[in-house]
């Protein structure tokens, strides 16, 4: 298992450079990251000039590339080309955020999901099942930013008409408000909801699926046959299997939304890590945005590892080597 | 997957018994076949398939919906009631009526919001259908050579794709819109259509690889048969289910996310209707719930259609697998 991971650990490192130069080109190419700054009146051109000398924008791209994998070791990831700022505690700042958000509403649907899928299992083709088979179609079929907006109006609406706040349509916190309050959770529920109906259709689905295939296989048959009771069959052999495949597409699921849910953050002006990328991307801030993708791309591979290693280490049957 | 249940070219269903419950016609006869008792009747694999489909209800569901959507995406110039950029300042903001047909209200400058998700369609079906149909092709010759030949061809696609899947997605998108810059949707279909080949491409590599070692693609060889041939001919279409599977599914994911592109402002731009771009007009006027409601819900349609057309295809011609019951 070991000789595994570290495989898969050093064959990820390739990868990661590859993928990194090509954004690094992408960016670059995109445009002077110093145009917002020329139109500023307050930088003279000298000024301008020793500042893309600084930041290597004189150099080619590959140099440039290089002095940019320097600084990630030696600067953290450098300054932000427009505010000068570090991008680093911006980064962990904006991480936090979203981590508040996507473990909740990634619990709860992990909970929900379960739970559903496993009873439209038991009665399948009954009104429940079909109930719920039609929230996930639409939950598939359904734009997040639209869901989101829809949250947004409705809430919007509510306030306006009978002056009750219930959640919050954008921000973070009101003034003078912290991080571990109520006001917090009514600001981040719209986005948790958001994305617990989103990721919901997808587990309950799943979950559906995998307890079908469980169903129906002969160890099961057996062990009704043993005159097993039916929850216990159920909860015993049926469930515990049926849950490998979900823990796999959580962990996947998990690593994708670490990256912030771009989408949702930025209806909800929510100072996530997602939204931080948007905005930066706008202004073409290329360490800012290049410090976003390499932290992204490393949440990815990491939980692709661990939906592997969790496979493996559920699933006795597969073996790594 | 790899192998068709059935061997191409037909089977016989001989149906017996059919006195003891002549008013139950089993699946596959018709009613005359059962009363004639004892019927041959050949049919090909294809009759089989489409067979299967037509039953699929919510498949044939879904593509009538999506005839309507499209059709009226591709009629667009005879259906809307309006251009889609006409002006009409006597009515900013309107709610939905059926005054002045303005079935779906108008905007902030007083354009017809049902006219331009009618247009907006139509850019949508124009991207989806552009994206599956390039990455389709894209995937299907590139994962044919892989398959078939292996090698360093084979390598790279496979650390290609490894790459493709270790990115973020919506991320990576974004970079090659801020590169390509904004404008027409075929710029954004082609950034789509470069990243969503890969999965294509894995699916027919994996049959290639098991049905280039099987008996009858060495007969093929010894009766003289070339590489083209082969690959073309006698393997290609053992393909044909799961990439035209993928390929309808291609066409919801790309509406979708070419719908999110373009809401976050990276993909087509304003003058050109597209739905998320609608979407996007109606966050700014949140009092007014038409501009979002609407466009929002014909992407929810479309998506919904293509999806139910997908796995009425899934059934229909891959009937290896699981079916999923809709």
């Amino acid at each position: 298992m070991l000789t595994y991971i570290t495989r898969r650990v050093l064959y990820s490192i390739p990868v990661l450079i590859v993928s990194t130069f090509l954004s690094f080109t992408f960016v670059s190419l995109a445009g002077n990251p110093t145009a917002v700054l020329r139109s500023n009146p307050r930088f003279s051109p000298v000024t301008l000039h020793l500042l893309e000398h600084q930041q290597h924008l004189d150099r080619s791209i590959p140099v440039r590339y290089w002095f940019w994998v320097k600084e990630i070791f030696t600067n953290k990831l450098g300054d932000s080309l427009q505010t000068f700022q570090p991008i680093w505690p911006d980064l962990t700042r904006t991480a936090g955020h979203t981590l508040q958000v996507i473990i909740i509403a990634e619990l709860l649907a992990l909970v929900l999901g379960v739970a559903v899928g496993i009873y439209s299992a038991i009665k399948q083709y009954s009104v429940f099942d079909y109930a719920f088979t039609t929230i996930s179609f639409l939950g598939f079929a359904m734009p997040t930013f639209w869901l989101a907006l829809l949250l947004q109006i409705l809430f919007v609406d509510i306030y306006l008409k009978w002056n009750v706040r219930i959640f919050y349509t954008s921000g973070l916190n009101s003034p003078g408000e912290g991080a571990w309050s109520i006001d917090r959770l009514q600001h981040i529920a719209l986005p948790v909801i958001t994305l617990l109906i989103i990721s919901f259709a997808t587990y309950s689905r799943y979950m559906r699926a995998s307890m079908l295939d469980v169903i129906n296989t002969d160890y099961v048959r057996t062990a009704r046959a043993k005159g097993m009771s039916e929850w216990h069959v159920i909860m015993r052999h049926v469930f515990r299997n049926a849950l490998i495949p979900i823990a796999t597409i959580a962990a996947l699921n998990f690593g994708a939304l670490l990256g912030g849910a771009i989408v949702t953050e930025t209806v909800f002006s929510l100072d996530g890590i997602g939204y931080y990328f948007i905005q930066k991307l706008q202004n073409l801030d290329l360490y800012a945005v290049m410090g976003y993708l390499l932290i992204t791309a490393i949440a990815i591979i990491v939980f692709n590892l661990i939906a592997d290693i969790l496979y493996g280490y559920l699933d006795p049957r597969i073996r790594y080597d | 997957m790899t192998e068709p249940s059935v061997p191409i070219g037909g089977q016989i269903p001989v149906e017996q018994g059919a006195s003891a419950a002549p008013s139950v016609a089993p699946p596959g006869l018709t009613d005359a076949t059962v009363e004639a008792g004892l019927e041959i009747k050949v049919r090909s694999q294809w009759d089989y398939a489409r067979r299967r489909f037509l039953r699929h209800r919510l498949a044939m569901a879904g593509l009538i919906g999506l005839i309507i959507l499209f059709g009226a995406g591709i009629f667009a110039n005879y259906i809307a009631p309006y251009s889609f950029e006409q002006i009409d300042l006597n009515n900013i903001l309107s709610p939905p009526t059926f005054a002045h047909n303005h079935f779906f209200g108008t905007d902030e400058i007083g354009r017809d919001y049902f006219s331009r998700v009618i247009y907006g369609i139509r850019t949508s079906e124009e991207v989806g259908v552009f994206v599956a149909v390039l990455s389709t092709f894209i995937g299907l010759v590139l994962g044919a050579i892989a398959g078939f030949y292996g090698g360093w061809i084979d390598n790279l696609l496979m650390r290609f794709t490894d790459l493709v899947l270790t990115l973020p997605f919506l991320a990576i998108l974004l970079t090659a819109a801020a590169l390509l810059g904004e404008g027409s949707q075929w710029r954004v279909s082609f950034i789509l259509a470069v990243l969503f080949w890969t999965g294509t491409a894995r699916v027919v590599r994996g049959i290639f690889l098991s049905l280039r070692e099987k008996e009858y693609v060495e007969a093929a060889k010894a009766a003289g048969a070339g590489d083209m041939r082969i690959m073309f001919r006698h393997i290609l279409p053992n393909t044909l289910g799961p990439v035209v599977v993928s390929g309808t599914l291609a066409v919801a994911t790309a509406i979708l996310i070419e719908a999110a592109l373009s809401f976050l402002g990276f993909g087509i731009k304003p003058p050109t209707p597209s739905l998320g771009v609608l979407v996007a007009g109606g966050e700014t006027n949140p009092q007014q719930w038409w501009l979002t409601v609407f466009p929002g819900l014909t992407i929810v349609l479309i998506v919904l259609c293509v999806n139910f057309v997908g796995d009425g295809l899934r059934d229909a011609l891959d009937p290896t697998q699981r079916r999923v019951r809709a």
